[in-house]
């Protein structure tokens, strides 16, 4: 007799949806989490979109821990003295059913956590899941529950979700993944700053609990990347994100690209005097679609980081939603396994299919080129100046001489920038391709 | 593939004329200058960055480094990847590392050149980072 009719390991956004769901649908599950509370390993780039909590917890603003409601979100453009921005802001966001939100992942992630608990699901922290149990201990046969770093630590069930984040050391075991490449990835390094909550309402032009998100490109000293910068109530969090390969090749460390970036005069104004509360890295799995696993082995399905369903293309920087959307969709898929009494790969089929049928796999198949072009060189390097570039040359008065009109600013700064006329058609064409 | 990072005839002479116009070009304010590079963060020790963070640390290692393959390693991407620089390279060629500090990111595996150079897996349940709650 199995000791559940799930075990679903990493209780973040993913696993504690996925494990909300089963317990919902009547089923014994077990949400396993390696660290001392739900969140306490996690860390991201600032936004919940929580648009797709309403139907699993209605009117989930009222009573989630969320730090402010973006109602700014603005996109940067960089260079080490310039920068171009897109500032939207909209009052709508303010108010319910809201669209993004600011929130530390250890406050959320444990919210979310206790939601499953209370619906029934049993909750085991400060245990590692080691590795995978097979029916009759054959490689090759089902799995059947996971070994944790507990004494007599083996638990039972006759479907495992892994939902144990990017590094998922569970779906590399069962074979889900193929050779991990570095380039797929991503690291995340972030300072979170104390100011006073006045001090960051009158700097960013907020109130109230209205908060700000930007998204920078060409800030990583060519590395790359991105970086980003958000307001909690009483602190800042900025931070970058940078391409691991390229960072291991060149020389300046991580915190070096972020104390450059918080010396740039578009933001040194914004976090100065906050002093670092906490500094925190991840890892992301960056490349979407292209690296996204195997999803279903006989008795195990992956979601959320672990199977690689983190959104980063450029605009659209999302990841806790399409954690929490593959955890749900895992989640249904498994109760009607179950139900069924059917967990092999074939019989979790509905969990794939679910994912081709909403955002989660549309999206990353929508936007499969997306993170490849915003990483590539040109990308990184040579747009945002000559971007910067044009806004300068437009807004600049050169008088005596008259204005020089914005095709031939455009020219001029292309011909300078030294590119190929055939390249930027090419990175136009496939911006259209990768964003339409 | 030659044709297309080397080019012939015409797209050549396009580029060369290209070339010639762009170094033509008057310098103005429009070429921005570079800042000097900031030479030192006095805003924060790197100890005292780490000193921020809550580390519950495990009694053995979840991070093994094999030395004999680090002493043969040049390229050394784990030193300047991680974040929480647990790799620091040692004047006979090895490297020092520490495990306590990190931040389970698996940044310096995935980095590493050098195959089985870093094993790397989760510290003991409960131990490790805590990040903060607000």
């Amino acid at each position: 007799m199995p000791d559940f009719d799930a075990i679903v390991v990493g209780a973040g956004p993913a696993g504690s949806s996925a494990a909300l769901v089963l317990a919902r649908a009547g089923r014994k599950v077990c949400l396993v989490e390696r660290g001392p509370f739900p969140g306490s390993k996690n860390m991201y780039g600032g936004v919940v979109y929580g648009r797709i909590l309403d139907t699993l917890v209605p009117k989930w603003w009222e009573e989630a821990p969320i730090q402010r409601w973006v109602t700014r979100r603005a996109t940067m453009i960089m260079t080490d003295t310039q920068a171009l921005t897109i500032d939207y802001r909209t009052d709508a966001w303010a108010m319910p059913p809201h669209n993004g939100a600011t929130a530390y992942r250890p406050d959320f992630d444990s919210w979310l956590a206790d939601k499953a608990v209370a619906a029934g699901a049993t909750l085991v922290c400060d245990t590692v899941a080691k590795g995978l149990l097979r029916e009759g201990d054959r490689p090759d046969g089902a799995i059947v529950g996971v070994r944790t770093d507990r004494p007599d630590g083996d638990l039972t069930a006759p479907l495992v979700i892994a939902c144990d984040g990017v590094n998922s050391f569970l779906a590399k075991e069962a074979g889900l993944y193929g050779a991990v490449d570095p380039a797929n990835y991503t690291v995340g390094v972030k300072e979170t700053l104390a100011l006073p909550r006045e001090v960051i309402e009158q700097r960013f032009n907020v109130r109230d609990r209205d908060g700000v998100d930007y998204e920078i490109l060409g800030c990583t000293q060519g590395v790359p990347g991105g970086g980003f910068l958000y307001t909690n109530l009483d602190t800042v969090a900025v931070g970058v994100v940078l391409k691991v390969p390229a960072l291991a090749k060149q020389s300046l460390r991580p915190e070096e690209i972020i104390a450059r970036l918080k010396a740039h005069s578009a933001i040194a104004p914004l976090v100065e005097g906050g002093e670092v509360k906490e500094y925190s890295a991840h890892l992301i799995p960056e490349a979407g679609y292209d690296m996204i696993p195997e999803l279903a082995a006989d008795g195990m399905l992956v979601a959320g980081d672990a199977a690689a369903l983190c959104l980063a293309a450029g605009i659209w920087l999302e990841g806790v939603n399409f954690a929490i959307g593959s955890g749900i969709a895992a989640g249904e898929a498994a109760a009607e396994a179950l139900d069924r009494g059917d967990v092999s790969a074939a019989g979790l089929a509905g969990y794939r299919a679910r994912l081709e049928g909403n955002f989660v796999m549309q999206d990353h198949k929508k936007l499969r080129q997306a993170a490849h072009v915003i990483m590539g060189e040109r990308n990184q390097l040579h747009y945002p100046r000559i971007a910067c570039n044009i806004a300068e040359g437009m807004f600049q008065v050169e008088n005596p001489q008259p204005k020089p009109g914005l095709r031939r600013i455009v020219q001029r700064e292309v011909r300078r920038s030294g590119l190929r006329i055939r390249d930027l058609a090419r990175d136009a064409r496939d911006a259209v391709r990768s964003f339409g | 593939m030659s044709e297309r990072r080397g080019g012939t005839g015409m797209l050549r002479r396009l580029r060369e004329k290209r070339a010639a116009a762009a170094s033509s070009l008057p310098p103005t304010a429009h070429r921005a200058p570079r800042p000097a590079a900031p030479t030192e963060y006095p805003e924060l020790s790197f100890e005292d960055r780490m000193a921020t963070v809550d580390f519950r640390v495990a009694p053995d290692a979840h991070i093994v480094v094999d030395g004999d393959a680090c002493n043969g390693c040049t390229t050394r991407e784990c030193v300047v990847a991680c974040p929480a620089n647990l790799f620091v390279p040692v004047a006979d060629g090895g490297i020092l590392f520490n495990y306590e500090q990190c931040f389970e990111c698996g940044t310096c595996y995935l980095a590493c050149n050098t195959a089985g150079a870093i094993s790397w897996s989760y510290p003991e349940g409960g131990h490790g980072v805590v990040f903060r709650r607000s």
